[in-house]
Formats: C-alpha cells, sequence, structure tokens
C-alpha cells in the first residue's frame, strides 16, 4: 500500500531560508541544504522549497541551492515561487529539481500548466492552489474561491473547478494551500481538502494550518490527502519527523517508517 | 566506467548524481563507441514510452543495448528503462524490445485501497517492495523498506521466473525482474533514500551473473 507523504517546506529569500530555524538541539542554520539534508536524514518523503526571492535578478542564486540540494538528498523534492513561464520551469529541473510549482502564473495564464507537462511530463507538474473560503455563489459554487497575492486579490475563479481544469491541462499533483488556515496552527482545512481529493483522480498535498501531529492525522485520514505539508512545527523543534509519522502510524495511517 | 544512456528522456541527471554521489564514474551518453567501451550500463527514463522506443531507434541504442546484454554486460533498468524491455506497451500503442516476454498495461479503473478508498492514478509515492529469491542486486535491503514510484502504467511479465520483486497498489504487479545480466525495476532507486541507493550500490559491484 502506498504510504501517505510527509513533506517539510522551506521558504527560501536569496538562497537563504528565512527563519532562524532551530532544532531541539538547538543549532541555527540558514543554509537551506543543509537544512534539506537534515530532513531527509530524518525522514521526510519529499521536501518542498519555497522561493520567496523579491528581485528576479537574484534566481541564480536560487538554482544554484538546487544544484547543491540534489547533490546531497536522494529522494524527490520540488522547487516552487516565482515560477512563470516553461524556461523558468526548465531551469529548475535541470538544475535537478523532481517536480516544479506553479500558482499564481498558473491562474493568470492556465496554458503553463499544458506546456509545462507536454514539455516535461505531467508527474513534474505541480500546481499550487492558494484558496480562501467565501460565500457560495453563482460563480463560487463551491464556496471556495481562487486567491493570490498571498490572498490579497481574489480571482472569482471556483476552486473545485480550477483544480479540475489544472488535471485536465495536465498537472500532475496539487498542493493545496488553505489562506484561511495558514499560519493558524490550528488544523488544516478538513472539508476544501476532502472536496478537492475526492473530486480530482491525481493526488493532493494538504498545507495550511499544521501545529500538532494530530492534524495531519485528521487531514490526511477525514480530508483523503495523499500528503500533507509542514513548516513550523519541525523547523522549531517542537517536533520530529519521527513523532509525527509515529502518531500517524499509531492512527492506523499507513507511513515509510524505514529509511 | 558506467555508461547511462542519453534517449532524451527526462531527468537522466538525478541518476548519475546518485552514482557519482556513491563514488563511482559515470557518464550520460548517446555514443555507441563510450557506450561499447563501458563495464556497465544503466538504462534511466522518466517519460511515454511510445516516444522513448522512437527515440531509441533514431539513436541506434536498441540495436546496441541488444548487443551489450549479449556481451554480458551488466544493465540495470529503471522505471521507463524497464517498461520498454518487454514486448508491447499499452502507452502509445508501442511495439517495445522485446527483450523479456510480457507487456506494459495502464492501471485498472476505480481502483480501491482496503479501507475502500479510491485509488489515484498515477501511482505516485512510496511504497513497500517484497523481493523474492537471492538475487546479488537485492540484498541487504533492511525489511519493510520502501522505494519511490510515479508511473501510470505497470509491467505485466509473462515468466514468474523473472520476477524478484512485487508490490501492491489496488492490484499486485512485478515491480522487479532479473534476466541474466540484467536487472530492472519500475521504482526510482536513485530517489528512494538509503535502500535505493544500496540497490545501486549493488548493481555497481555486480558481476552480471544469475544466481
Amino acid at each position: 500500500m502506498l504510504s501517505k507523504r510527509i513533506i517539510p517546506c522551506l521558504d527560501v529569500r536569496d538562497g537563504r531560508t528565512t527563519k532562524g530555524i532551530k532544532f531541539k538541539d538547538n543549532i541555527d542554520i540558514g543554509d537551506p541544504v543543509d537544512m534539506g539534508r537534515f530532513y531527509y536524514e530524518q525522514g521526510a518523503d519529499e521536501i518542498v522549497f519555497y522561493d520567496i526571492t523579491a528581485s528576479s535578478d537574484k534566481r541564480p542564486i536560487m538554482l544554484d541551492v538546487v544544484r547543491r540540494v540534489a547533490e546531497t538528498i536522494f529522494i524527490p523534492f520540488s522547487v516552487g515561487g516565482g515560477i512563470r513561464t516553461v524556461a523558468d520551469m526548465r531551469d529548475v529541473l535541470l538544475a535537478g529539481a523532481e517536480k516544479v510549482s506553479v500558482n499564481s502564473a498558473a491562474v493568470l495564464n492556465p496554458d503553463i500548466i499544458r506546456q509545462g507537462a507536454e514539455a516535461f511530463g505531467s508527474q513534474c507538474v505541480v500546481l499550487g492552489m492558494d484558496v480562501k473560503r467565501v460565500p457560495v455563489s453563482e460563480k463560487i459554487p463551491s464556496g471556495y474561491e481562487m486567491v493570490i497575492n498571498g490572498g490579497r486579490t481574489y480571482m472569482g475563479i471556483d476552486a473545485l473547478w480550477w483544480a479540475l481544469e489544472a488535471e485536465r491541462l495536465g498537472a500532475g499533483e496539487i498542493c493545496l494551500n488553505s489562506i484561511d488556515a495558514d499560519g493558524t496552527k490550528t488544523g488544516y482545512e478538513i472539508e476544501l481538502t476532502r472536496l478537492i481529493s475526492t473530486n480530482v483522480s491525481i493526488p493532493v498535498i494538504a498545507s495550511g494550518g499544521a501545529g500538532e501531529p494530530v492534524h495531519l492525522a485528521d487531514v490526511l485520514d477525514e480530508g483523503r490527502a495523499d500528503a500533507a505539508l509542514i513548516a513550523s512545527m519541525v523547523h522549531y523543534g517542537t517536533y520530529t519527523i519521527r513523532e509525527i509519522k509515529q502518531l500517524l502510524m499509531d492512527r492506523g495511517i499507513k507511513v515509510r517508517k524505514t529509511w | 566506467m558506467i555508461a547511462i544512456l542519453d534517449y532524451r528522456a527526462g531527468n537522466l541527471t538525478s541518476v548519475e548524481r546518485a552514482l557519482r554521489f556513491l563514488g563511482f564514474d559515470c557518464k550520460v551518453t548517446d555514443s555507441h563507441e563510450i557506450i561499447r567501451a563501458s563495464d556497465r550500463i544503466v538504462f534511466p527514463g522518466v517519460g511515454a514510452a511510445g516516444k522513448s522506443m522512437e527515440n531509441l531507434k533514431l539513436l541506434g541504442l536498441d540495436v546496441l543495448l541488444r548487443e551489450r546484454l549479449e556481451a554480458g554486460v551488466p544493465i540495470l533498468g529503471i522505471c521507463v528503462g524497464l517498461q520498454v524491455l518487454f514486448d508491447y506497451s499499452e502507452e502509445n500503442d508501442t511495439r517495445c524490445l522485446g527483450i523479456l516476454p510480457g507487456s506494459v498495461r495502464l492501471f485498472p479503473r476505480d481502483m480501491r485501497s482496503a479501507s475502500g478508498e479510491a485509488l489515484k492514478i498515477p501511482h505516485m509515492g512510496w511504497n513497500e517492495v517484497r523481493f523474492r529469491g537471492s538475487h546479488p542486486v537485492f540484498q541487504d535491503i533492511p525489511p519493510e523498506s520502501e522505494f519511490y514510484f510515479v508511473h501510470s502504467y505497470y509491467p505485466a511479465p509473462t515468466d514468474p521466473t523473472q520476477v524478484v520483486g512485487e508490490v501492491d497498489y489496488g492490484i499486485t504487479f512485478s515491480t522487479a525482474v532479473a534476466h541474466k545480466n540484467l536487472v530492472a525495476m519500475q521504482f526510482h532507486p536513485e530517489k528512494s533514500g538509503p535502500p535505493g541507493l544500496q540497490i545501486l550500490m549493488n548493481f555497481c559491484h555486480w558481476d552480471g551473473k544469475a544466481v
């Protein structure tokens, strides 16, 4: 049986992780390559690097990070943030990433999904979705709307419709981020995750809201997610990946336990 | 030196990086001269069967692969590099190399897990492989090890004696095969952490002799 995946997400700005990341033994390192290696050894099933570099002239720094990560970790990793064109996707994949995630660029220009899937295969193309809960309307029948700019701009696009459309265009996986839950540490948005995951036939990674291992159990079980993204709960040493996986196993959820 | 066949498949560099990390000299190449001079060959692959066969023929690598197989050189096939070894693939309705008897099929629709959850296609993520027999390439793998898969079509060999590993995803299918100096697997050892690296290491030390 397939294991549910636990995926740490690292925000990278100008080649450094953005938060002074602390572990239980109090090391404080800002190098995404060392961080990636650490999570690889801890049993992460995949790693996401999210480039939040503001200026595009610093993109080569991120590509260098990707190259160095690819030389030291031997599990899949994906790179997102600032991907606007197929050429951007190619750069990241050639540098050694397994997958590349497109988010707002795909909302603004859906064809990038089709082009990316045709050029590199669907398995490389992850659709990142930022979603907010809104009143049900004729335009937004699911009650979940696509947003960009960190939730500041509403796109008038129904999230469920967009997920199905992206699948049709060739997205290989969806990383579904609830802007409402993001940063709350009170749990993933189960209802949204279940809605999307049970309607598409591609894997869905739940994102936003994780604060405790039980939150992962809930979203992987009731939310039917195929994978769960985590950030601060491991970055600050509150939990190790092994502790999270142990709780999931206790709840009867299949995870990878040997590495 | 290890030749990694360059037939314009995606992500050939991940195998190269893994072999380098393990300390082995390797080269991504389509040069017949270099491939003939290599001690062993890796036949990787990400992509579709149709395009892969087209490119292999265009580069003459279909004939060369057979020649090196006959010469006894250890060969490792990964993912699509496994699939095109069979007679036929349902993907793009493709006639394949016919080195191993069997075919490659699309996963059935509406597969369900034991708990009734609908199973998605592609089969993407980590899954436990049950190895059988004592093939040198699959030794020293800790029990319950999992490997990284990403595929929508699965191998269906017709010779059960060639099957050395199985996996469950809705159905049970063969995921590792071995025949003479050839081993091949559906999962990606270069992306499967320490147990995957162990398999690559074993392959690099293998003399190509079957058990």
